[in-house]
């Protein structure tokens, strides 16, 4: 084993299109943290929302086929930024500890897959192996005085017994990354609520209801960003902020980073690789406050 | 011998699965057996005399009726072959409903393994012999544990009824949880001032003696003789001495202890009485907070009592007690509401328990009886109360339901709007059992004279926006979702089993269910009894109770005592282990094994023998197996008479195994 910390590396298809800046900052991150990721070798769409509506068993073969694809490589486990690929990857995986549905869904497949992997979310890999501590270590430029308000999203904790990573009704592990980065981090109360995620497309009022609370918890906390770890949440708070201002008579101008970009600028990585010029609502103003804040606590 | 054999059909119970002609008939080609027969209900007068007439017509030398559980009814049919004149250790039971009926569909089989029980019983039978109970005194003393309203209604009875009674307390005043409630349901009436007087009858009776702020330690004994060993706990205070004038609570510099009495809603002195009623109205130092005891310096309280009642270097100190019966009344503790995580208690400041929100409600509470909400001290406008938190939730492993949480949300609600004419309740519930005595009724009148608001569905989550708490919940009977903005939220906690409970049944020799409450010895018609002779139980820690099934609980568990204590003398069980000092070799492993410190060594003839304390053997048999010249034998349950049961069993086998 080439590091102490290789993974199989899971992209997703969100990753190479919507949430590019996502994918590149977590390499870019994971680079700089001894986290060395090898992508798996011709990987396929893991199913998202839909298969697992119509097939257990198909939806299961989609994620099971990229897990095979990983066994052959010398890693420690297999990792994904996105928590709806993790969430397909681990039912798949949990289902597969019953042999009988393994055995079907392996028909299914050229290759059966042992399902011996562990599987987790880059945010946990960071978390608990690298740690707030470690991070911490490496921080060249601090993001003292900027407020972040730390959104989960419903999928990265739940069901509990399957993804088995931090509390289900409230998380910690992005606020303590945060916290290491120097950063303040608010009490924002609605950290695994959904943002109407699917439907994104069909009822955007109902994704205007959801995501326009969040905005409003965020600004109550007075947060100067919010931080988020799911390529869907980030783009219906972002990408759809004007819209579900001018649904809901609002008037929110709330930078939402990934959590991978905050890490990235902390540790001092150049602005090309963190990409935040893709972000929707400009990122600048939050570092902005954040020197006011900044110069506010020195006087 | 003549035995007689009756199979019982217990109405359907074991005819339903067993053919209970067959295994009379069976019974019958038995050795010895001289009458065999089913009866409808064995146990009933005319299944009773039938038993009777046969003894006498057959001239029989003894009896095994086939039944149901010998915990249940094995006293009855030793008085009924007593009653016929045979010696009531002739008799012998063979469990055909739990062990065979109860278990299994299969008839036939069912009725194979009855037939085969019945062999075994009659096998026994043959060489039982009969057994004469020994008398012994009783000390007439009881010992009641826990001093809450249960406790205290037992230790008074007790007292009235001219016993000496020992109260044990674990905290430093009596009064358990009903001490700390406001109001009681459905009558409204201050819970303070109907048992604060019976608290004060506590300390004045000439017949009770109160350990405050005691454990119990140890339990040895048996019915009528108990010694019980009682840790009191170090209070740091001569309460001899102590006058509960409270100047060293006013004068204490260490205001960080906590408040228990008050729910830990705010912080306490070092020294401190618990509450303005507390009995004994005494001073206790909380060792982790007191400066002079954490680092040497302060003993302000000692140098202002006026009494010279600071004693900073005492110890906890044992007592022996002897008693004859002792009543448990340890009652309930209230589940960790924190581990609802959607709910946010122990997060956000203004989600607090049922219990705590009593402390806010009374007079004598840390806010003096204004409801002031715990994060900015204002009046709160929106109170959302939200039920079953701990209670029928198998997620949480409380699967049963806490009975009087619906009835003190209504009374909470009610009390809510009497304080705060401007204020809205709304409780989420998911049925309201209210099948008490007025009841229903008094929660009719939360909704409909005091308009509090019942939306039936459960809470999925609460989270805070500005100086509100968003509660979100579903309104199952409108069929949608609801949000409410609140001021403060109540979550109406369930009950679980005491701390400690399960290590006390364990000192006791009592059983508990799987959630800690401790078990009656019949569910329905021994409810105050446990399994060991002697033990009662009262209030919640039985199962949670409201107060008036406390108290109902409490007396009856005091009666039970008075009637025990009406004789003189017990008469001790026979079954009890006997030494062949003919056969004994005094090599002493029987007194290394005995759990009860039952069997000493004696001198006989210049040899070293073993010898049983028969008031002490408990019957349970660990000696006759560890001899290893079997010269100590249980009596009626000899090698002989167990073997003779096995024989029986394995008779078939035996003879296949020569073919």
């Amino acid at each position: 084993m080439s590091s102490s910390l290789t993974y199989a590396y899971y992209p997703g298809c969100s990753g190479l299109g919507t949430s590019i800046e996502y994918d590149q900052s977590t390499r870019a991150i994971c680079a700089a943290l001894g986290i060395e990721l090898v992508d798996i070798p011709d990987w396929s769409c893991c199913g998202s929302t839909p298969a697992h509506t119509v097939d257990h068993t198909l939806s299961a073969a989609l994620s099971a086929r990229n897990i095979a694809q990983a066994e052959e490589l010398d890693v420690q486990g297999i990792i994904t930024p996105c928590p709806s690929c993790l969430t397909n990857l681990k039912t798949a995986s949990h289902r597969m500890e019953d042999p009988e549905f393994k055995e079907k869904v392996n028909k299914l497949l050229d290759k059966p897959a042992e399902n011996r992997l562990p599987i987790m979310s880059v945010l946990q890999v960071i978390s608990e192996k690298v740690g707030p501590e470690g991070v911490a270590k490496k921080v060249v430029s601090s993001l003292e005085g900027l407020r972040v308000a730390p959104y989960y999203g419903c999928i990265m904790n739940r069901p509990p017994d399957v993804m088995d990573f931090d509390d289900c009704e409230n998380p910690v592990a992005m606020d303590e990354l945060m916290a290491a980065l120097g950063a303040d981090v608010a009490p924002f109360p609605l950290k695994v609520e959904c943002c109407g995620a699917s439907f994104g497309v069909a009822r955007k009022d109902i994704v205007a209801k959801l995501s326009g609370k969040l905005l409003d918890a965020a600004e109550d906390v007075e947060a100067h960003a919010m931080v988020t770890a799911c390529p869907l949440c980030q783009m219906n708070l972002d990408l759809r902020q004007d819209q579900i201002n001018s649904a809901n008579g609002s008037t929110h101008d709330m930078p939402v980073f990934y959590y991978t970009q905050l890490i990235g600028k902390a540790l001092g990585l150049d602005a090309k690789s963190l990409q935040m010029d893709k972000l929707c609502v400009p990122p600048a103003k939050a570092f902005r406050k954040m020197e006011e804040a900044r110069r506010a606590n020195a006087s | 011998m003549k035995i007689g054999v009756f199979v019982c059909h217990c109405g359907s119970n074991i005819a339903g699965t067993v053919d209970v002609a067959k295994v009379a008939e069976e019974a019958r080609k038995l050795p010895d057996v001289a009458f065999a027969s089913d009866t409808m209900y064995a146990c009933s007068e005319p299944g009773q005399d039938g038993i009777i007439e046969a003894i006498k017509e057959h001239n029989l030398d003894g009896v095994v009726v086939a039944s149901c559980t010998p915990r249940m009814h094995e006293p009855t049919f030793r008085r009924t072959v007593e009653r016929a004149g045979l010696n009531k250790y002739m008799f012998e039971m063979a469990n055909i409903r739990e062990h065979v009926s109860w278990i299994g569909k299969d008839k036939e089989a069912n009725t194979r393994k009855a037939i085969d029980l019945v062999a075994m019983a009659a096998a026994k039978l043959t060489n039982d012999r009969g057994l004469t109970a020994k008398s012994f005194e009783i000390n007439k003393r009881v010992m009641v544990i826990g001093g809450g309203v249960a406790g205290i209604q037992a230790a008074l009875d007790c007292a009235d009824g001219g016993l000496e009674v020992i109260l044990v307390e674990k905290t430093s005043s009596i009064g358990g949880k009903m001490s700390k409630l406001d109001k009681t349901f459905p009558t409204v009436d201050c819970s303070s001032c109907i048992l604060g007087p019976k608290m004060v009858d506590i300390a004045q009776h000439p017949n009770i003696t109160l350990y405050a702020h005691a454990e119990v330690d140890d339990i040895q004994g048996y019915v009528g003789n108990y010694e019980i060993t009682v840790n009191k706990k170090a209070t740091y205070v001569d309460w001899e001495a102590c006058t509960g004038c409270g100047v060293c609570t006013e004068k204490c510099p260490s205001k960080k202890s906590k408040d228990v009495f008050n729910e830990e809603i705010g912080f306490t002195t070092a020294i401190n009485i618990p509450f303005p009623q507390a009995i004994p109205k005494k001073a206790t130092i909380d060792p982790d907070f007191c400066r002079k005891l954490t680092s040497g310096k302060c003993g302000v309280c000692e140098k202002i009592c006026p009494t010279k009642a600071i004693q900073f270097e005492q110890q906890d100190e044992k007592v022996a007690e002897s008693v004859g019966a002792i009543i448990v009344a340890t009652g309930y503790d209230l589940f960790d509401y924190t581990r609802y995580g959607e709910y946010g208690g122990g997060r956000y400041a203004d989600v607090i328990t049922s219990l705590q929100y009593e402390r806010l409600l009374s007079a004598s509470g840390p806010t003096g009886g204004h409801i002031k909400r715990p994060s900015d001290g204002k009046e709160p406008k929106n109170v959302v109360f939200i039920q079953c938190v701990g209670s029928r939730d198998k997620s949480v492993g409380r699967p049963y339901c806490s009975g009087f949480c619906c009835m003190y949300t209504a009374k909470q609600a009610i009390l809510t709007k009497d304080h705060l004419p401007e204020s809205q309740s709304y409780v989420f519930y998911m049925d309201i059992r209210a099948p008490g005595k007025m009841y229903d009724e008094f929660t009719r009148r939360a909704m409909e004279e005091y308009g509090t608001r019942y939306v039936r569905g459960r809470v999925s989550m609460i989270y805070p926006m500005g100086d509100k708490l968003i509660v979100r919940g579903a309104d199952t009977l409108m069929g949608t979702q609801v949000e409410v903005e609140a001021d403060l939220v109540v979550l109406a906690v369930g009950a679980e089993a005491a701390k400690g409970a399960p290590q006390l049944a364990e000192k006791l020799r009592i059983s508990y269910d799987s959630y800690g409450f401790y078990m009656e010895s019949h569910p329905k018609l021994r409810p105050v009894e446990t399994n060991t002779a002697g033990v009662y139980l009262a209030g919640s820690c039985q199962g949670p109770k409201d107060i008036p099934q406390s108290v109902g609980q409490g007396s009856a568990a005091a009666s039970k005592v008075l009637t025990l204590f009406s004789k003189d003398q017990l008469e001790s069980d026979p079954q009890i282990s006997e030494v062949n000092i003919k056969r004994c070799v005094g090599c002493g492993k029987c007194i290394e094994t005995c759990p009860f410190g039952a069997i000493e060594e004696m001198d006989f003839r210049g040899e070293k023998k073993a010898k049983v304390i028969e008031t002490i053997c408990q019957g349970c048999g660990i000696c006759t197996s560890t001899c290893p010249q079997g010269a100590i034998q249980l009596q009626h349950f000899t090698d002989n008479q167990i073997l003779a049961e096995v024989n029986v069993l394995c008779q078939q086998t035996l003879q296949q195994s020569f073919e």
